[in-house]
């Protein structure tokens, strides 16, 4: 039944052959892997203090890059997956809020404060993955909704119970000793790299294991892809997406208790503004922004160029007000070598 | 009066009707889909065969009849449904993700693994490899299972959605217009796929318009029109030519030729 001379006198006709250079093309974070080496190259050169590509440097922008690096994985999943999540920037401020509100209000100790504000971020998700599985409207607009929600609670909120726009005295709780010393300890002296960073390397590989290595992950890569093609295959199209929902706004707790420990106090306006950057991060990384495809690694590297980019402008004695500008060229370069990737990648079809 | 399972036909349509409120879709349909065969079911635009595949793969339920799987009548509310009794059904959309691999898709929702409990990681050597295996049964041959369905041509991608289906048990394979969106080359292609499936024993359903196809692989041909069963036939009893004239509507299309030639 096997009839290899079938096989291969349609070999030729039908398959291609793909080269080790195409097969590099292939991959999601082939661009930002050259982006970080070209921003890196671009900010040692423009460096003024001589210090950006030395230990002293890394540790500022691997700083600027970590925390912004978890949620980047996050939001790539979930781009991966077909949606969006707009309110995750300002998930980081609430659940800093949050937190800190718990152990400054009501007392409670820094650990059991951490647990409840996991569980609070992952029930936003949960109602923002059910809203949006359930409505079938675009996730744009419904975590654009939370987004607005969360906002306007977050300093009314704020406001109603402090009095002023920010929630501090977080360092005088019990437990905050040994929280700080996990989630915003530094390591290695004299450079004070941030302990986030161990943390950003950690979600991404997790998230990269996850992705190319499990059952889930391949739902993932399927209901971002062509979610009715998933469902008529048996994949839990729902409960999958829902569950990246969760995932992201869970890292944004994550991210938020980190920097409410790291500066003992928060900003109600925390976060506001960051869900770009993290898309942006993500979309430099290779995912595609009609989901199916992307890498965790790739929105790192996505982090990473940002981190560097926003450290070496400072660094290279330039204007920091110029930083947008230089997100929006590398976002609109970004976009572009994704296009190009994925028609070739989709090849002929479309 | 039920035939005993043994002896009984894969699949079975008895005097199987379905109304879309006042329309009658299909009307009193009563077919058999044998292990190791190629059933044919050819019909015009409008003729129910939409109607009778969506019955088959458990999408709609049928409302007069009775629709047995060897010997036992069924009422699938959903494809899922059907899959696990061996009905599986490639549909004209494929259910292949086109930015995915082809061992991605493969194993789509049914991905092997290895490891205990929360830490089973996807098998992707064994999934790769049977992936090749499979292909290479079907006569192609995938040097590389990492290239994204989406590069593949319409023909591979209904041989990968076949392979699949036969991989994953299925005893009924359901194909819908497999054909139509193909170059003569490329039909040829899934034609031998089909051939290959039911040598393994699966009961084909082929759906299409076109006779010509149908002829080539087919054992039994069952004609639709306006929602009935008009003919059928083994491939020993009819020809090629007598299919098509059917098709085209025969005795209606030979009294026209003869109004036109009678024509001043």
């Amino acid at each position: 039944m096997t009839t290899p001379t079938i096989a291969s006198k349609h070999v030729d006709e039908r398959l291609s052959h793909l080269g080790p250079v195409g097969r590099l093309l292939r991959r999601p974070e082939l661009g930002a892997l050259l982006g970080a080496l070209a921003v890196f190259a671009l900010f040692t050169w423009a460096d003024q203090t001589n210090q950006f590509a030395g230990p002293a440097g890394a540790a500022r922008w691997t700083d600027s890059a970590a925390t912004l690096g978890i949620m980047a994985v996050a939001v790539a999943l979930l781009m991966i997956g077909g949606e969006f999540d707009l309110s995750a920037g300002v998930m980081v401020g609430s659940t800093g809020l949050l937190m800190g509100l718990l152990v400054t209000r009501w007392n409670l100790g820094v650990w059991p404060a951490i647990l409840l504000t996991f569980a609070f971020a992952a029930a936003v998700g949960l109602m923002n993955g059910w809203v949006v599985m359930r409505t079938r409207l675009p996730s744009f607009i419904v975590t654009l909704a939370t987004f607005f929600a969360l906002r306007g609670i977050n300093l009314g909120l704020t406001k109603e119970l402090t009095g002023t726009v920010r929630v501090s005295g977080i360092d005088g709780a019990g437990g905050y000793g040994s929280a700080r010393s996990v989630f915003a300890s530094t390591f290695w002296a004299p450079y004070d790299f941030q302990i986030t960073v161990i943390w950003w390397l950690v979600v991404t590989a997790v998230a990269t294991l996850v992705l190319t290595r499990t059952r889930f992950g391949n739902w993932v890569y399927a209901v971002g892809g062509d979610a009715n093609a998933a469902r008529n295959t048996g994949v839990p199209v729902v409960r999958t997406k829902i569950a990246l929902f969760v995932t992201t706004s869970t890292a944004a707790a994550l991210v938020g208790v980190m920097t409410a420990l790291r500066l003992r106090s928060v900003q109600a306006g925390q976060g506001v503004g960051e869900e770009f950057t993290y898309i942006i991060a993500a979309v430099v990384g290779g995912c595609l922004l009609t989901g199916g495809f992307g890498s965790a690694i790739g929105a790192s590297l996505g982090a990473l160029i940002v981190g560097q980019a926003f450290i070496g402008i400072a660094f290279a004695g330039w204007n920091t007000d110029w930083n947008y500008l230089f997100l929006g060229l590398i976002l609109f370069l970004a976009v572009m070598v994704n296009t190009l990737v994925r028609r070739r990648a989709e090849g002929a079809r479309r | 009066m039920n035939p005993p399972p043994d002896t009984a036909p894969l699949l079975e349509l008895d005097g199987v009707s379905k109304y879309f409120g006042s329309v009658i879709a299909l009307k009193d349909v009563s077919l058999t889909v044998e292990a190791g065969s190629v059933t044919c079911v050819l019909g015009d635009n409008g003729a129910g065969k939409s109607t009778l595949i969506k019955i088959l793969s458990g999408v709609h339920r049928n409302d007069a009849g009775e629709y047995r799987v060897k010997g036992e009548a069924v009422a699938f509310s959903s494809p899922r449904d059907a899959l696990a009794s061996g009905i599986a059904s490639v549909f004209q959309d494929l259910a292949t993700v086109p930015l995915m691999s082809i061992w991605r898709n493969f194993f789509l929702g049914n991905e092997p693994t290895v490891g205990i409990g929360p830490f089973r990681l996807f098998d992707v050597a064994k999934a790769k490899a049977t992936v090749r295996d499979e292909l290479l049964g079907m006569g192609i041959d995938v040097r590389d299972p990492d290239q994204p369905v989406g590069t593949l041509s319409g023909g591979e991608r209904q041989a990968v959605a076949i392979a699949r289906a036969v991989h994953f048990g299925a005893e009924v394979l359901i194909l819908d217009e497999p054909t139509s969106a193909l170059g003569v080359k490329q039909s040829g292609v899934v034609l031998r796929y089909v051939r290959q499936a039911r040598e393994r024993g699966v009961g084909v359903v082929l759906i299409t318009h076109n006779p010509h196809h149908a002829y080539l692989v087919g054992d039994r041909f069952y004609l639709l029109n306006r929602g009935r069963l008009t003919a059928s036939y083994t491939k020993a009893t009819v020809t090629r030519d007598e299919l098509v004239r059917a098709m085209a509507g025969g005795a209606e299309l030979e009294a026209l030729a003869h109004e036109l030639d009678d024509a001043p």
